[in-house]
């Protein structure tokens, strides 16, 4: 047993857990946070990622003892102040999701893929870049128009800032 | 998962007298092969030694003779995004970049891959056609020394990678045929051309021994560096795997095939 402090979502969370807890059963099991899924637990499908320290990562394949003193975003963490972020607004605009098992995992990796490019994104690399996502509902053609969508419109706000 | 206790050194002095106090102490470095083995219980190591947190592992420089030393922590994503790895060594560039997906990148290293030796990771390619060294924190091994046999290193029992240091290449390239579910290699062909003129190349995914070089090849190139080239040589299947995702000879072909695109894409 080892105590671990992570910060999920802001808020710090300390709990007394066994060394072999996997991050996705703490964010899960001991924060009560279970947006994040376990799809395969072969560490295939990406439905349980989340960021740790701003990149994605696969939440059941690693200890949630090496994320100690780590900040973790979960999907629970996207929207501010009851407003969806622009990945979930544009989810759910463009139908990207039918029963929704991934669709946390999705979110994340796409806001992870569209922070690694602030230039924009063209389809290819989209669908490149959800190499570690499975979902099999969609045939994923929505899922790429949400974050072609989500990623034009961030980049608008960005410049909107400038 | 079996229990097992957790380490964070903070140094690699700390990593190596904690490996040495146990007989059953396994390394943890990025934990994209390591965890995933834990859950199915083909391993149970009694503790994990966390190499994360441990600055000498860390950072990607040149050297001063225009090669690059790439510490064993440092990530997939970070070698792929490196600004050095991209103008010294492209090849190596494009291989961490495709290496699993874009999560597992963030996590694994090149420490944890090399030190894994998995029959169809990327890396091995790399050093062995760059004649890469890789340094421990008790000695420095040849790239040609190092990868021994499937799964099997020329590691001691207490011995650390710390960084793998590549030599300056005029050319480097690498392309792979992925295994269309499981994104490991089925034939990947790294194709070097060093400084001193010299070409090496090197295969993994399709060995039974795991990575090896491939003489006809380097011959074919040190004469004449185009894909027409190595076109023509075909690799032996007799000490190719075959599996259900393809036989000896679709491997065989596959090498061929790889070894063309690396060159052309190698320029």
């Amino acid at each position: 047993m080892a105590t671990v402090t992570i910060t999920v979502n802001g808020k710090k969370r300390s709990a007394a857990i066994e060394d072999r807890t996997l991050l996705v059963q703490f964010l899960r099991e001991t924060a009560g946070l279970t947006g994040t899924h376990v799809g395969c637990d072969t560490s295939q499908c990406g439905a349980c990622v989340v960021h740790v320290d701003g990149k994605a990562v696969k939440s059941c394949t690693m200890l949630a003892a090496q994320a100690d003193g780590a900040q973790v975003t979960t999907i629970e963490g996207l929207a501010q102040d009851g407003a969806l972020h622009p990945v979930q607004a544009a989810f759910r605009e463009h139908h990207g999701l039918q029963c929704g098992f991934c669709t946390p995992g999705m979110i994340m990796a796409a806001v992870d893929m569209i922070n690694r490019y602030p230039a924009g994104l063209d389809e290819e690399t989209i669908r490149k870049e959800l190499d570690g996502n499975i979902c099999r509902c969609t045939g994923y053609h929505n899922i790429v128009k949400a974050i072609k969508a989500a990623s034009d419109t961030m980049r608008g706000m960005a410049q909107a800032a400038e | 998962m079996y229990e097992t206790t957790y380490h964070r050194p903070k140094t690699l002095a700390e990593a190596g007298s904690l490996l040495a106090k146990s007989d059953e102490a396994k390394l943890l470095a990025g934990g994209q092969t390591l965890i995933p083995t834990m859950k199915q219980r083909l391993a149970a190591p009694s503790d994990v030694i966390d190499l994360r947190h441990i600055e000498d592992l860390k950072g990607i420089t040149e050297t001063p003779s225009g090669g690059v030393r790439i510490g064993a922590a440092v990530t997939h994503a970070e070698v792929a995004s490196s600004d050095i790895v991209k103008r010294q060594l492209p090849g190596v560039a494009t291989l961490a970049g495709g290496i699993g997906d874009p999560h597992v990148r963030h996590m694994g290293t090149l420490g944890g891959s090399i030190a894994n030796n998995d029959p169809a990771a990327d890396y091995p390619a790399a050093l062995l056609a760059l004649g890469a060294t890789v340094v421990t924190n008790k000695r420095e091994i040849a790239a040609d020394d190092f990868f021994t046999a499937l799964f099997e290193t020329a590691l001691g029992e207490d011995e650390i990678v710390t960084a793998v240091v590549f030599p300056k290449a005029e050319k480097s390239a690498y392309a792979k045929y992925p295994n269309p579910a499981s994104r490991y290699a089925m034939a990947g062909v790294f194709v070097a051309k060093l400084g001193d003129g010299s070409v090496r190349v090197a295969a993994t995914g399709a060995g039974q021994g795991g990575v090896f070089r491939i003489g006809a090849m380097e011959q074919a190139l040190g004469s004449n560096w185009s894909a027409d080239a190595v076109a023509g040589v075909k690799v032996s299947d007799g000490d190719l795997l075959a599996d259900i995702h393809g036989s000896a000879a679709y491997r065989a072909n596959l090498l061929t095939v790889m070894a063309k695109r690396a060159v052309a894409a190698a320029g």
